[in-house]
């Protein structure tokens, strides 16, 4: 294509141009330099004389309104607006260049050049900077274009739901064509409006969009009617236009009209469970737990402490399901029928620490269950097998019911666990998604919650540091650290990674010691015969000698870390969760052994489960105890030194990864008693709810928002992960061990007699086939399903095999998503250049006239 | 709330609760505060009347809000452009900033809200007004210019994937859907 002289050579988008400013009504940012290589020059052209007339009016409404609210009458001037820059874009071309094409808009005056950014002058030619003519008019096109409209316009939104609406339709059933009303068949469907608005004012967009909603099923009907985003009275309308044309067609149309009495009964039952269910569902927020306190805790201090106590309403869920589910197969049968048992010694007090003494022989631990059969009434015998088995209506085996109950539990929250896990990677990690931390930080930083003034200020400044310190280290980046610094800074990283792998030996170590010299003065005293109170109270040392290790370590790795200097602040929260989870797995790791091999712990006693049980009821109040002298120590009296002495204005952080590293290890020790004592759901549940208010109070009087930036969900997806792979999973391997490979122990329990665990169900099997030679498929399927380890190997490799499948479906999502993404920044350089093609091209007719 | 309750119409009630994402005893939580903010006088007929924005303002949900002005705006069907509320956008507002609402229809509005000229984009003037609201109004909170300049061009390039130097619904409504935390803290709970 010619150029004229004066103007540059062909306007590719490579070349650096860029956006023009336009006149003074218009705060355009599509005009405002855009300093990358694919910038573009103003799209100055246009054929603005062949554009309808309200083309021609100096500065068209819509563009220089300064407001999009939806009132119809100004909602309706933008319609006629978009309608003649439609008309101006689809229809010039075709045409030959009319005289008209010389008549200026007024517009064109309007652009003064000082307006301009500054380097924008620079491609000006003299003698052509002045005047933009059609300046205004490519504008308006820019403007119009769909993307653009979208955000903005009630007509575009009810076309684009009109076109979602069809591909749904089209998705779905497709009934014949003939049934189809004008609108919706393929050749309109296929239209978009949006390309020629002109011909669809908005009460045509309505109506179509209204025939198209009509021929979906009613349920899609009502949520496309509830997601369009347009005002409430909007979608009134169109409600009242569907209900008001459902009817007619409806009965030509033959769709499920009810026309028999059974049918309207049945209608009138429907829409009555429908108003109950209503009822009910307006009803469950009410009842929904501490709503009014998450609230309270959101608008104080954000999503991110507020993810800490939700966490603890999860894990309080979880606890209260296992507590029914034993309570009622296990726990209230075994007191409906309670065995002869010795008289329990006198309720001292001392048991609610220690767990022992009158609480030994009581439904909160194994030992106190039976082996028999508990509503048979020949059920006298050791062995439930002495009975006919047909005997009872029901017989009621209790090794059975506990074993089942206690797995049944687990399998409920391990489904519970990976339906909430998996949902919670759903939501925060999206395949494809890039860097981009500023975007998101600036979308999604403000937390809508937060209402109370202090703690918007707070959330501003929060907001701002973080800001700066995300640009900071995005400039430090470029520069790179010396040699020398950067082999210090990895030695620093070694010694603390030394130093804390060292104190978790440490520790480890310690515990061993600790618990092998409790075990001998215990046996001492129990040798001497010395009363009962010491005697107890030697049993809280191991668990007050692993708290305080718990307790104290944490804050050594604080230390480390501030010694650390971390590059970023999400790398100084994992390495930290990262330490406290080394510590307190293989602290436990450790007394599980000892529990399982019974050489320290529990080697002399007569019930060994009892003896685990009470060993971790013990662990499970001590480290209650702990949390409270650590909310109250380090939250409470911090808190006071720092308004009393240093006269600081400050309040101590609530430290959320901390905190919730500590109800996971306390969940873990839940996990682990499960079987050895099954009231000890209970007891968590308990602890959680004190937890609960004691958190609260302490935060609400003591403690302000931390003031790193903290990706709430991330964060609590990481949480559900840990509460998973080291807590439940190692809590379930700790317990198909002692099922399957540990003696119970002789003289107490439901196992007693038993080789393991497992065996109470082999001979159950064996005891059903016996009684019924029906089953016999059932002794089948435990023979070659459950003792074959062929069909685990073939479950695990079928389960590696999917997973495998999935990975490489996400791999190949994400290649197509960043071909994608290249090819709509393709698109995007290709409008800037035919914009482009456009200027100079009305450019040059400007010239030749 | 039997009194005010018993007020709004049945009819409309199960509408309200058809067309938003509100449960009945949301909606009729929000029709008492909604009348509680209007005069006593006119108080007899709330659906048609219309509440002010300076008294929309004295909510202690938006009080504080940095946001303020532009949510009344965004949810304004006023056609006298002066911002005032009536009930359904009152029950609109809650409804988009409600629990059960999609992300879609939160990241739509959360763009109007945005988007301070209502041109449809949001250019680098937008950004700016943005940022400045985030960081709030104090002078040693402000962002110096050069930051200021640098964090604009970041946003662009990372969420402007037609690179036509402003961003559109669709690409603010991308870099959302990689954000989980935005459904959570886009919420007003009354």
């Amino acid at each position: 294509m010619p150029f004229p002289s004066g103007a540059r050579g062909p306007l590719g988008p490579s070349r650096g141009a860029r956006w023009l400013r336009p006149g003074p009504g218009r705060a355009g940012g599509l005009l405002r330099r855009s300093p990358g290589p694919g910038a573009v020059r103003t799209p100055g052209a246009g054929r603005s004389g062949c554009a309808a007339s309200p083309i021609r009016s100096p500065a068209p409404s819509f563009l220089l309104r300064r407001r999009a609210g939806f009132a119809p009458g100004t909602a309706r001037r933008r319609e006629r607006g978009a309608a003649g820059t439609g008309s101006a874009a689809a229809g010039c071309p075709g045409r030959p260049p009319s005289p008209c094409a010389s008549r200026r808009t007024p517009m064109a005056m309007e652009h003064p050049a000082h307006l301009a950014p500054p380097g924008a002058a620079a491609w000006q030619e003299p003698g052509q900077g002045e005047q933009h003519p059609g300046y205004s008019t490519t504008l308006r096109i820019l403007a119009s274009m769909p993307s653009r409209t979208i955000g903005r316009s009630r007509g575009a939104i009810i076309s684009q739901y009109y076109n979602r609406t069809a591909r749904l339709r089209r998705q779905s059933s497709r009934p014949p064509l003939q049934q189809l009303c004008r609108a919706a068949r393929p050749s309109l469907r296929q239209y978009d409006l949006e390309t020629d608005p002109a011909r669809a004012t908005l009460e045509e967009k309505r109506n179509l969009l209204v025939k198209e909603l009509l021929s979906l099923s009613p349920s899609q009907r009502s949520h496309m009617l509830l997601t369009v985003p347009l005002s409430l009275a909007e979608k009134r309308t169109l409600r009242r236009e569907l209900s008001g044309q459902t009817s007619p067609p409806r009965q030509h149309t033959q769709h499920r009209a009810p026309s028999s009495p059974c049918g309207w009964s049945r209608g009138c039952v429907i829409l009555g469970c429908r108003g109950l269910w209503y009822r009910l569902l307006s009803l469950l927020p009410a009842a929904e737990l501490w709503h009014y306190s998450l609230k309270q805790i959101g608008g104080r201090f954000g999503s991110s402490v507020l993810s800490y106590f939700l966490f603890l309403k999860t894990l309080l869920m979880f606890n209260i399901i296992s507590f029914l589910i034993l309570l009622v197969f296990v726990v209230a049968l075994q007191a409906a029928y309670p065995p002869a048992s010795p008289s329990p010694p006198p309720f001292t007090g001392l048991e609610l620490l220690t767990g022992v003494g009158s609480f030994t022989h009581s439904l909160l631990y194994y030992g106190y269950y039976s082996n028999t059969t508990l509503n048979d009434p020949c059920a006298s015998g050791p062995n439930s097998s002495t009975c006919p088995l047909a005997a009872p209506p029901l017989p009621y085996n209790m090794p059975l019911a506990y074993v089942f109950s206690v797995g049944g539990s687990f399998l409920v929250t391990c489904v519970l666990l990976v339906y909430s896990m998996s949902r919670s990677f759903g939501e925060s990690y999206r395949v494809g998604s890039s860097a981009g931390d500023l975007a998101i930080k600036v979308f999604c930083a403000w937390d809508f919650k937060v209402i109370q003034r202090r703690s918007v200020k707070l959330q501003c400044e929060n907001i701002c540091t973080q800001l700066k310190e995300l640009l900071a280290e995005q400039r430090s980046r470029s520069r790179t650290r010396s040699l020398c610094q950067r082999l210090g800074h990895c030695a620093v990283l070694l010694l603390a990674w030394a130093l804390s792998l060292g104190t978790v030996l440490g520790g480890v170590l310690a515990v061993h010691r600790v618990s092998q010299h409790m075990h001998t003065v215990q046996q001492e005293l129990r040798a001497r015969d010395s009363g009962r109170q010491p005697r107890e109270a030697v049993l809280l040392v191991l668990p007050l000698a692993v708290s305080l290790l718990n307790t104290l370590l944490p804050h050594l790795y604080t230390l480390l870390a501030r010694w650390e200097r971390q590059d970023s602040p999400a790398a100084r929260v994992y390495v930290a969760i990262c330490r406290n989870l080394i510590l307190k797995m293989v602290v436990l790791g450790l007394l599980c052994y000892q529990w399982l091999s019974r050489r320290v712990v529990c080697s002399t006693e007569e019930c060994w489960e009892t003896c685990v049980g009470q060993d971790l009821y013990r662990f499970m109040v001590m480290d209650f105890t702990f949390t409270l002298l650590d909310t109250l120590f380090r939250e409470l009296l911090w808190r006071l030194i720092l308004e009393k002495r240093l006269k600081r204005k400050q309040k101590p952080e609530f430290d959320i990864a901390q905190n919730v590293l500590e109800l996971i290890y306390g969940q873990t020790l839940t996990w682990l008693g499960a079987l050895f004592a099954p009231l000890l759901p209970a007891v968590q549940t308990l602890k959680l709810l004190l937890l609960f208010y004691i958190k609260k109070s302490s935060l609400m009087r003591n403690c302000r928002a931390p003031s790193t930036p903290w990706q709430a969900s991330r964060m609590s997806t990481i949480f559900i992960t840990l509460l998973c792979f080291p807590s439940f999973l190692g809590a379930a391997v700790f317990l198909s061990y002692t099922i399957w490979a540990v003696q119970p122990s002789e003289t107490c329990g439901p196992f007693r007699g038993l080789e393991t665990i497992y065996k109470s169900g082999q001979t159950w099997v064996q005891v059903l086939e016996k009684s019924n030679p029906n089953i016999t498929w059932l002794t089948w399927v435990q023979q070659h399903l459950v003792e074959n380890s062929f069909l685990l190997f073939f479950m695990s490799g079928v389960l590696l095999a999917v997973i495998y499948f999935n990975v490489q479906v996400v791999r190949g999502q994400r290649r197509i998503i960043r071909l994608l993404e290249e090819q709509i920044a393709n698109e995007g350089e290709d409008k800037i250049f035919l914009i482009q093609k456009l200027h100079s091209v009305y450019e040059r007719r400007e010239r030749c006239a | 709330m039997g009194g005010s309750a018993s007020m709004l119409p049945r009819g409309a009630l199960s509408e309200y609760q058809e067309l938003t994402f509100l449960s009945k005893q949301e909606i009729l939580l929000a029709y008492k505060r909604f009348s509680a903010l209007l005069p006593k006088e006119e108080r007899v007929n709330v659906c048609s009347a219309r509440v002010p924005k300076s008294q929309i303002l004295t909510l202690p949900e938006l009080r504080a809000n940095p946001f303020q002005h532009r949510i009344c705006h965004v949810f304004s069907t006023s056609e006298d452009g002066d911002d005032s509320m009536s009930f359904e956008d009152f029950l609109d507002m809650l409804s988009v900033f409600s629990d059960s609402a999609t992300s879609d229809i939160k990241s739509h509005y959360a763009f109007r809200i945005f988007d301070f000229d209502d041109d449809g984009t949001l250019d680098r003037k937008d950004l700016e007004k943005l940022v400045n609201c985030l960081t709030g109004q104090g002078e040693e909170s402000r962002l110096s210019n050069m930051e200021m300049e640098q964090l604009i061009q970041n946003i662009l390039e990372e969420s402007d994937i037609d690179k036509d130097g402003t961003i559109n619904l669709s690409e603010f409504q991308h870099v959302i859907s990689r954000s989980p935390d935005f459904a959570s803290s886009f919420k007003i709970i009354l």
